[in-house]
């Protein structure tokens, strides 16, 4: 008999572990600690927070209101701000004239802003969640000790593609220089994300100084000129949706995002490698209250609260125990998280020397100068200026001579 | 009313088209019930919904109104003392310069102010040693001080074609100058003073470039809400509030329309009655 319920018994626990997978957690085993949040000594101050447009579940579509939810647990008032470019909030908070408590600015970004210190170290005894970040996301290369950041999210450029129009997935970037989709290729409408697409190509450093190196890019994006429809940002999501394009470098979240409208759209990571982003939380040093911040930044760490919000943006989350979460819909996506042999020679970008990014700068508007399209603008402008100047002389030669006649 | 020929029936047409099809596609697609603006999949009230639940863009929304409204009230009363002011100057060069002083921040681009400004506000700030000054007041101020160079010129014509004599006939019949102001020329210019004010409402609601450089951690207006969501997308709320937006104005208009049209017609059928009771 007892050899029998402990056969039985062996039999249960097999069961058991059978039915529950291995990475089966759920939200309820990660409860807010509601206490830590009520008992702080922040109570009735303000907070003043600087991140990203549409950058946080804000309680639309029945998502969590990240930030109510944070007032209503601390009574802490937060101020919620946006921008729309890291140079923005830089120059914002370079300008000295306005208390940021919290923001969340992209590496290359921080990098600098670390450079001319202009962040604060964080007290990680306050962020108790910072073990919640994966550590291939802590101690990235702008700050490599980990003292002023926490991750926030990460994302990568890869190749979003029409199936309809491309049967074959692209697996090279060199899809977007395809004679044969000519005119149905998009390409990045800003300088530095359209150079890594040729430097990944050409197997150069995304940041790198050499000029002559940038002039080989620039000559590799000269070629493809002729076969691209448009550069684009924000009206890839039109086009792509629409089916009118083949084939367009994007972020991975945001593809994502179009893939819902448009069920012939697929993702494709391009062999040569392409550019990786993170977004941190730090804090900057015109902070006023940086206990309440830091409660912040590790509320945001929270799993209920950084599931909501990796739900809501849509791009990847460093947080590990999201990772894990049943309730996470997009934990499978091999797009979102594909195989580490993918993102292999994945690079992140370095804040630039100036003088490298002028050069930039300049090659970028040469490439979008030196066209057609742009030539028969420019004589356009010419002609009309022309007509006008002799519409002019005409009337003044005409006022002349009618002068002279009443003389 | 002269009939329309077929042309220019065809060319105004054109320009109605021109002018209002970004709106309707704008109000079409805020009926849209995916997030797309290039494949409609069905007809929702979703954003909507959405929008009155998202609190962050209803703040924004009646930061943008409280700030209009103050700044266009304020400015519309400086910018009218200011204008009876630049009117009644003696002298030629002085009445001339202040009008040119009037018109450089007209002309001067937007962000050529905006920065001047923020550049101004953090240096009173380090003076007085406060830090974080960008705020509402800033912003407030800004708004003010650009559309005070509209108000002034809104006005400014309007005297031209007063008889400067009605203020000193009040003058003679008693009133304090003062009071002669109050009852002669505001009445008389007051048209012009409501346009200036609907004027500087308007430009209030949709700066964007100075009020992003003046604005503080506290106070954000909808343009820069709108235009922060460019890292992601706009989202479509944004047209189903664009969309409230353009037919409250559209009602306000109709409305102030017939009730002008009323006014003029009370005025006509009064006018008799009362020439009647007084012979």
């Amino acid at each position: 008999m007892k050899k029998l319920s402990l056969v039985i018994l062996f039999i249960a626990v097999m069961l058991s572990s059978l039915v529950i997978p291995a990475s089966a957690y759920s939200l309820n085993d990660y409860k807010i600690d509601v206490d830590y949040y009520k008992n702080n000594p922040y109570k009735g101050t303000t907070l003043n927070v600087y991140n990203w447009g549409e950058y946080i579940s804000d309680g639309s579509e029945d998502s969590l209101d990240v930030n109510k939810y944070f007032e209503e647990l601390t009574g802490i008032k937060v101020n919620y701000t946006n921008f729309d470019s890291n140079e923005d909030m830089y120059a914002k908070i370079k300008s000295g004239g306005a208390n940021y408590d919290v923001c969340i600015p992209s590496d290359y970004m921080i990098e600098r802003m670390i450079d001319e210190g202009m962040l604060l170290k964080l007290d990680y005894n306050n962020i108790p969640n910072f073990k919640n970040i994966d550590d291939d996301y802590k101690s990235l290369y702008f700050d490599l000790s980990n003292e002023y950041t926490v991750t926030y999210n990460v994302g990568y450029v890869a190749l979003a593609y029409n199936t309809k129009l491309m049967p074959k997935a692209p697996d090279s970037w060199s899809i977007l220089w395809d004679e044969d989709y000519a005119g149905q290729i998009l390409m990045f409408n800003n300088p530095r994300d359209g150079f890594a697409i040729a430097q990944c190509l050409l197997g150069q450093d995304l940041n790198m100084t050499d000029p002559n190196e940038w002039q080989l890019a620039y000559s590799k994006l000269l070629e493809q000129k002729s076969v691209v429809r448009s550069y684009v940002m924000d009206e890839v999501f039109n086009i792509m949706e629409s089916g009118a394009a083949a084939v367009a470098p994007y972020y991975v979240g945001d593809i994502i995002t179009m893939m819902d409208n448009n069920e012939d759209l697929a993702v494709a990571f391009p062999k040569e490698g392409a550019n990786i982003f993170v977004d941190c939380m730090c804090i900057p040093n015109t902070c006023q209250n940086k206990g309440a911040a830091e409660l912040y930044i590790n509320f945001m760490e929270e799993p209920e609260v950084a599931l909501a919000n990796a739900e809501y943006i849509c791009y990847a989350t460093p947080n590990k125990i999201v990772r894990d979460l049943d309730e996470y819909s997009l934990r499978d996506s091999d797009i979102l998280y594909p195989d580490a042999s993918v993102t292999e020679n994945y690079q992140y970008f370095h804040n630039l020397p100036a003088d490298t990014q002028g050069l930039m700068a300049n090659l970028w508007s040469d490439l979008k100068v030196d066209g057609d399209s742009n030539a028969s603008t420019y004589i356009g402008l010419g002609i009309f200026c022309a007509l006008a100047a002799s519409f002019g002389a005409y009337k003044i030669i005409k006022k002349k001579r009618r002068e002279k006649y009443y003389d | 009313m002269r009939k329309l020929g077929t042309a220019s029936k065809i060319y105004m047409i054109l320009i109605f088209i021109l002018l209002y099809a970004p709106i309707a596609v704008l109000i079409f697609y805020s009926f849209n019930d995916s997030n797309s603006t290039s494949v409609f999949t069905g007809f929702s009230l979703r954003w909507y919904g959405e929008l009155f639940r998202d609190e962050a863009t209803i703040t924004a929304l009646k930061n943008t109104l409280v700030l209009a409204f103050l700044s266009s009230i304020i400015s519309t009363i400086i910018g009218t003392i200011a204008a009876t002011g630049i009117y009644y100057s003696k002298t030629r060069w002085y009445k001339n310069g202040l009008l040119t002083v009037n018109n450089i921040p007209l002309m001067n681009p937007d962000i050529v102010t905006g920065i001047s400004m923020m550049l101004l506000f953090v240096f009173v700030g380090t003076i007085l040693k406060v830090s974080g000054v960008l705020g509402f007041a800033t912003m407030l101020i800004a708004h003010i001080t650009f559309e005070l160079p509209y108000v002034i010129l809104n006005i400014l014509p309007r005297f031209k074609s007063m008889d400067k004599f009605l203020v000193e006939a009040a003058c003679d019949l008693g009133c304090t100058p003062r009071k002669a102001f109050f009852k002669v020329t505001v009445p008389y210019i007051k048209t012009e003073i409501i346009a200036a004010f609907i004027m500087a409402f308007t430009l209030s609601l949709d700066d964007f470039v100075i009020s992003y450089f003046v604005s503080g951690p506290e106070f954000q207006t909808l343009p820069i809400r709108i235009y922060s969501m460019t890292k992601k997308r706009v989202t479509p709320d944004m047209y189903a509030l664009s969309a409230i937006i353009f037919v409250t104005v559209f009602i306000l208009l109709i409305l102030t329309n017939i009730a002008q049209d009323d006014a003029f017609r009370e005025r006509f059928k009064k006018k008799p009655n009362k020439r009647r009771a007084t012979s």
